[in-house]
């Protein structure tokens, strides 16, 4: 097979298969590819709950990370975060003209640790590939199709309940920028990358009462919060000190002058809990990540704010982020 | 060391806690309100984000000053660089937030979506290896700031000399901080009271003084019976700062003092201070946004490097443009009045959707209001 992916794999022809069948289906084949049909056709479920995603990341390879390992997990954690166990994929590649093979396939070897993860299943796909310079390396774009197990929403959101977050902040965000700048630590900062449905299944399983779900991606633990605030027109206060943040992100954050609670997450998730179950729930989280901490409480304080409590007894709001996140001059 | 070591102890609760109360008992001495500019935006960032003000007697006022390279930037020379970047042989790169900054044309950041290169860097070092990737396009660099960032334009300009890279270009809009300082001081309407200037002292930008030295503010004690305190940006370098400047007024001293020792001297940075006065000369004139012209505030390049300077090789407009006449930033910048205090603020004028750069840039007051709330 050739070294690179060439117009012609993207053709429907030969060349075509050769790619699904030599990469795509040697990792990620299943009962569902196999019938290679047009649609794949699947059994009723009880409560279906359906999202998509496209993916497009400079580097397509990070620390903690690869943009296979980010597609999955994004998708099937869009799908957690509603209570929803992911069961069925579909997987969308456009790649473009000289793309090396090798690196597609250690793309979609993380796809399949992902998959395994989250015991879910790709049955359906696509492969399209796209001249030279008309796209960034590879995109991929996936729907995901799971089954609500527990139902968790934003509407269940009341006054007292506690705010939770599974780990440390910002590390995606600042190890995107870090190596994308090409900013060079003692520590280099690794992505918080990962599937969160085996933490949510647990705390499903312990039957605590979670209010509402939501992993904090684009946007941050900011956007996360004020979008609740919002939608429930409540006050969420937090203390910042609770929100832990390791020293190398704030590093980071210092140098370009961004705020933590900006800056993206691709593993770590909010969560408003009932106030009688917080402390089974942080123990829970405990387990998958030390770093995980009661951050704060709902309350009709400042209805729509996100209100931050220093440690030394000031207050200030945080704001929704907006527009591009650019350093800062001085 | 890491870098954690260098902010931790600068944000440490009990320190700010303990400052605090110093600056209350110290102010419980003073006869009257004392009004201090804190001249950088930076200082009005740390004030607002981590809640200082809060922490501060009722007879110590902040004024928010001028001193954010973005906002104080008329939108004619906006529009300098929107026209630049349109060019189809230009990639034209600056410093941060300034892409968001509307001109009368539009932002860069409209530039860049209308077909304009426009990119921006961390360094003005960073402007070299795009020229180098460009040989067949003029790469302009727009060079913005105070004292903090003049010496890292003239240091690009040393290396593309000595390089010899010939498709680099120039648009100087770097300004200084203390003729602005006069400026305010100096500016007397004799009709409208309230106009004229409250300042009693000055909180000088660490930053600035790293660069030029302490010895830029000297003639605010001895000519304008103003002291000055040079101090960081942490929170307790701000709090140290202000307590300082309560003691100056409580035992009758009107001085320039320094906060910020850890890295600024009397003498400043002798090294880059050449640098500058090596390829860049003083303007006689620089509109500022909203303050209008100012003698010798702003550098530009020196005749010799001519052949560097995108306002000589490009035909440019000279009209002034006014700003939107519901916009206030003037007085904001003046120190004459408060965000809150523009009818516009946080109705047509938002971060998302700016009439004026002081709601734009992440140093400028409105931002900073707007961004972190009335609590204050």
């Amino acid at each position: 097979m050739q070294k690179t992916i060439t117009l012609s794999m993207g053709n429907g022809g030969i060349e075509n298969q050769e790619l699904i069948e030599k990469i795509i289906f040697r990792h990620i084949k299943n009962e569902f590819l196999e019938r290679a049909e047009d649609a794949t056709s699947l059994s009723e479920f009880k409560n279906p709950v359906f999202t998509t995603d496209s993916f497009t990341i400079t580097p397509l390879f990070f620390k903690g990370g690869d943009i296979g390992k980010l597609a999955v997990a994004g998708a099937c954690n869009d799908l957690a975060m509603m209570g929803a166990k992911p069961k069925f994929l579909s997987l969308s590649f456009i790649i473009e003209e000289g793309f090396n093979v090798r690196d597609f396939e250690k793309i979609v070897r993380s796809i399949k640790k992902e998959l395994d993860i989250n015991e879910a299943k790709v049955v359906t796909g696509d492969t399209k590939v796209v001249p030279k310079e008309s796209c960034d390396g590879i995109y991929i774009n996936i729907s995901a199709i799971g089954e609500r197990v527990k139902e968790f929403s934003q509407k269940n959101i009341e006054v007292g309940d506690v705010v939770l977050i599974s780990g440390d902040i910002a590390r995606h965000g600042a190890s995107i920028f870090a190596s994308r700048e090409g900013i060079e630590l003692e520590n280099e900062i690794t992505s918080d990358c990962k599937s969160l449905w085996p933490v949510v299944e647990r705390l499903i399983k312990e039957d605590v009462k979670i209010k509402a779900c939501r992993d904090a991606t684009r946007g941050g633990v900011a956007a996360v919060l004020n979008e609740w605030a919002k939608a429930k027109d409540l006050c969420f206060e937090i203390e910042e000190a609770k929100v832990k943040v390791s020293d190398e992100v704030r590093g980071i954050c210092e140098i370009l002058g961004f705020e933590p609670f900006i800056l993206a997450n691709e593993g770590t998730f909010v969560a408003a809990v009932d106030i009688n179950d917080s402390q089974k729930a942080l123990e829970i989280l405990k387990e998958f990540n030390e770093n995980a901490s009661v951050i704060g409480i709902v309350t009709d304080e400042y209805p729509q704010k996100v209100l931050l409590k220093s440690e030394w007894g000031t207050r200030r709001f945080l704001d929704m982020p907006s527009g591009e996140i650019l350093p800062r001059i001085c | 060391m890491v870098l954690k070591d260098l902010y931790d102890r600068f944000r440490d609760p009990k320190a700010i806690q303990a400052l605090s109360k110093e600056i209350e008992k110290e102010a419980e001495k003073l006869d009257r309100t004392i009004n201090i500019m804190e001249v950088c935006g930076g200082h009005t960032h740390t004030i607002m984000k981590y809640g200082l003000l809060q922490l501060m007697p009722k007879n110590i006022n902040f004024i928010h000053g001028p001193g954010c390279p973005v906002c104080i930037m008329p939108k004619e020379r906006i529009d300098h660089a929107y026209i630049l970047a349109m060019r189809e042989d230009v990639i034209l790169c600056t410093l941060g937030d300034m892409i968001k900054v509307p001109g009368s044309k539009g932002s860069l950041q409209d530039a860049r979506s209308n077909g304009g290169d426009v990119r921006f860097v961390y360094s003005p070092l960073d402007v070299l290896k795009i020229a180098k990737e460009n040989p067949d396009k003029k790469v302009i660099f727009f060079a913005i700031g105070f004292e903090t960032t003049t010496p890292m334009t003239a240091a690009l300009l040393e290396n593309a000399i000595k390089q010899n890279i010939k498709n680099m270009l120039f648009h100087i809009n770097h300004v200084t901080v203390p003729e602005v300082m006069k400026e305010l001081i100096d500016s007397r309407d004799e009709h409208v009271d309230s106009y004229n200037n409250q300042i009693d002292a000055f909180l000088g930008p660490s930053h600035v003084s790293v660069i030029a030295g302490s010895k830029i503010y000297e003639q605010f004690p001895s000519q304008y019976n103003r002291p000055v305190v040079v101090s960081g940006f942490e929170p307790v370098d701000v709090m140290e700062g202000v307590l300082m400047m309560v003691s100056q007024f409580v035992e009758g001293r009107c001085e320039v003092e320094i906060q910020y020792k850890r890295s600024v001297s009397k003498e400043g940075n002798l090294k880059a201070q050449e640098l500058i006065e090596n390829y860049f000369e003083k303007r006689e004139l620089f509109k500022w946004r909203g303050l209008g012209n100012i003698p010798k505030s702003a550098w530009k390049l020196k005749d010799e490097f001519g052949e560097f300077d995108a306002e000589k090789i490009y035909e440019l407009p000279k009209e002034e443009i006014e700003d939107h006449k519901l916009c206030i930033c003037g007085d904001i910048l003046r120190g004459i009045a408060k965000p809150t205090e523009c009818q516009v603020f946080g109705t047509a004028c938002t971060p998302q959707k700016p009439l004026g750069s002081c709601m734009v840039s992440s140093e400028g007051a409105c931002a900073a209001y707007y961004k972190y709330g009335n609590l204050l």
